[in-house]
């Protein structure tokens, strides 16, 4: 009743073709955007702001990286995690070396660097689909993940082999750090991701994402329609990449403050990631943000909402639980709704455009 | 690239010329020529498994025959890339739909206007300026080929969700989308009914008429081909065993025999 088009008539191809063409959407999205980026920053406990919030968007952004490449695309990467570090470990290096720098030009531009080094990855089994592509991924995750613990270069010759993040300022504002707080550092990452959000938007509406679409319905017929499936898988490819580095970066800046990063990376991490694209929705940006949510907000209740409501729970038992939960959602996602959250929530619009007529 | 000639209406568009196409042992097409001209709508018919859809391969470049030549606006080759037959005004539909099942009707057909779709990445980054004047302007040209084909109610529908008669049309439009130079359609009215084919005879005229566009059709419906076509191609076991005006076909004896099944 409420969640009507009726009555909004487009007038230009310009309105029709907005992301958002429904104005209860914008509206929608203009009160999430006023919660996450006033409502949170004011009342959230530093405790939800640290380790509910900075984790989820994180890795909503690495998340978007992969359904890029594998929801958009329909290739299989089972790297993510490795091409994060690439990012994060490019970050350290860049900014340690060039102090002057602004912190978000190097964070934007580790970004570059692993879209590179996807692209490296990726050139040669792109020929071949599905399998090959997902054994070159993993033998990237695995190649890379040794270079992170084996080339101390990477990490400035510490002995513990952790890395300290400097402390870098913006507007006079300290934002990376021990001395930051969690919600300065809460704002600057919300601002990235709402920036590389509009940017996916941009380019998976558009020409681009199309092609990205068509190669992964049909490669024969893109093909006849005159795309060339290797730059368009490669241009998937590199700009997953690019996605994932930039979540990598933001991720040992914003959320680290310091620690030994070359565990953060593993295959556990990309199984994590793809676990997110899967149960949030393949193909669906809103999809990042609700895998990412749920795969983060899960854990927590168990380890500290359950206690706290008086159901003691070993850590043990609530990592096992984890486990098993996320392990049911996933066969549930993959037999009842392939493409994820993001599909139950465009059934329920549906259902409310109508509302309350059944039909 | 080598230059490609504009050809006059009437004049060979399209030359294929002895091909042989082998798949291991199989011999799908044996030797066989035959030409199109601009304008015309050319149909290929035979009884099943005759060549026809492997001709159509042949023709835009995903199969690569053994000998022959292929001719086409003035420019001979032997093997080709799909992706240059597109650029080069080459389009086709599929015998078994072959639409990007998840995409809606209108993105479908937008994917036909790829290759005039130019504006550098950067643009796209921001969906703003020259990137978002290229998407109106190709929109324009969508809508009107949505008009033309009277698909506008399913515009936004995913396409996986539409019927088979409506999936077709779909499929013709994104190759009209390409303002293609040859049309190659692979039996456009496989299982529709009536009414539906008939909407669908009217597309391919009007199609030929309002586009000028050359049309090769592979139809087992032969009242429909013999309405249609201009000439007819016919083939046999990969062998071309009678080409001409339909009435010529239509007399020809081993067209009837190969129809009737009459055992040589
Ligand atoms: N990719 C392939 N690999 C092996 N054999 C093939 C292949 N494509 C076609 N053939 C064989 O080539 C022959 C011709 O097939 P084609 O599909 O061209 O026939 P058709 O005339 O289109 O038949 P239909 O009317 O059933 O569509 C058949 O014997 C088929 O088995
Ligand atoms: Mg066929």
């Amino acid at each position: 009743m409420f969640y009507r088009e009726a009555g909004q008539f487009k007038k230009t191809y310009a309105a029709d073709m907005a992301v958002f063409p429904i104005l209860q959407d914008r509206i929608g999205l203009g009160i999430i955007l006023f919660i996450a980026a006033v409502v949170i920053p004011l009342t959230g406990s530093t405790f939800f702001i640290s380790s509910v919030m900075i984790p989820f968007l994180v890795f909503s952004l690495a998340a978007m990286g992969l359904n890029i490449v594998t929801g958009y695309t329909g290739l299989i990467s089972l790297g993510s995690a490795a091409f994060m570090g690439v990012g994060a470990f490019a970050c350290f290096k860049l900014t340690t070396s060039f102090p002057n720098v602004n912190i978000l030009v190097w964070i934007l531009a580790s970004g570059f660097f692993s879209a590179v080094i996807g692209a490296l990855f990726a050139i040669p089994s792109l020929r071949i689909k599905g399998f090959y592509l997902a054994v070159a991924t993993l033998a990237a995750q695995f190649f890379l993940e040794w270079c992170f613990v084996r080339i101390p270069w990477l990490y400035n010759y510490s002995a513990s082999g952790a890395i300290q993040v400097p402390q870098r300022t913006l507007f006079g504002h300290i934002i990376t750090g021990a001395n930051a707080t969690p919600t300065t550092r809460y704002l600057v990452l919300l601002a990235i991701v709402v920036f590389m959000t509009w940017i996916a938007s941009n380019i998976l509406h558009g020409r681009v994402g199309r092609t990205f679409m068509a190669v992964r319905d049909m490669d024969i017929a893109a093909e006849l329609m005159g795309i060339r499936l290797l730059p368009a898988k490669l241009t998937a490819f590199a700009l997953s990449s690019f996605y994932c580095g930039v979540a990598g970066a933001v991720m040992v800046t914003l959320w680290y403050t310091g620690g030994e990063a070359s565990d953060l990376f593993n295959i556990r991490q990309s199984f994590y990631i793809l676990f997110m694209v899967i149960i949030g929705g393949l193909g669906s940006l809103l999809g990042c943000f609700l895998g990412s949510a749920l795969l983060n907000i899960v854990p927590l209740v168990l380890k500290y909402g359950l206690p706290s409501i008086g159901i003691a729970i070993a850590s043990e038992t609530a990592e096992h639980i984890n486990h098993l939960l996320v392990g049911a959602l996933i066969i549930f996602i993959l037999i009842v709704e392939p493409h994820g959250m993001a599909r139950l929530w465009q059934i329920t619009k549906q259902k409310l455009r109508t509302w309350p007529f059944p039909y | 690239m080598k230059e490609f000639k504009t050809i006059a209406p009437g004049e060979e568009l399209l030359n294929v010329e002895n091909v042989t196409l082998r798949f291991g042992g199989v011999k799908a097409i044996t030797d066989v020529s035959f030409n199109i001209k601009k304008g015309e709508v050319r149909a290929i018919i035979g009884p099943n498994g005759a060549g026809k859809t492997s001709m159509l391969n042949v023709i835009n470049g995903f199969y690569h025959p053994q000998e022959g030549r292929i001719t086409y606006r003035g420019a001979t080759r032997s093997k080709m890339r799909p992706h240059v037959a597109a650029a080069q005004g080459i389009a086709r539909t599929f015998q078994n739909v072959a639409l990007f099942k998840g995409m809606t009707t209108l993105d479908n057909i937008m994917v036909g206007r790829t290759l005039k779709m130019q504006k550098p990445f950067f643009w796209h980054v921001f969906r703003h300026g020259p990137a978002m004047q290229e998407e109106i302007e190709h929109r324009k040209f969508v809508e009107e080929i949505i008009d033309f084909l009277e698909i506008e109610h399913i515009r936004k529908t995913p396409v996986g969700k539409l019927p088979y008669g409506l999936q077709k049309r779909v499929e013709l439009g994104r190759a009209l989308a390409m303002q293609p130079e040859l049309l190659l359609l692979d039996e456009p009215m496989a299982g529709m009914n009536l009414e539906e084919k008939e909407d669908m005879c009217r597309f391919i005229l009007d199609t030929k008429e309002q586009y000028g566009t050359t049309i090769a059709l592979i139809e087992h419906d032969i009242g429909v081909v013999m309405d249609l076509s201009d000439r007819v191609c016919v083939l046999e076991y990969g062998l071309k065993i009678a080409d001409g005006t339909p009435e010529e076909v239509k007399a020809n004896q081993k067209v009837i025999d190969a129809y009737l099944g009459v055992a040589h």
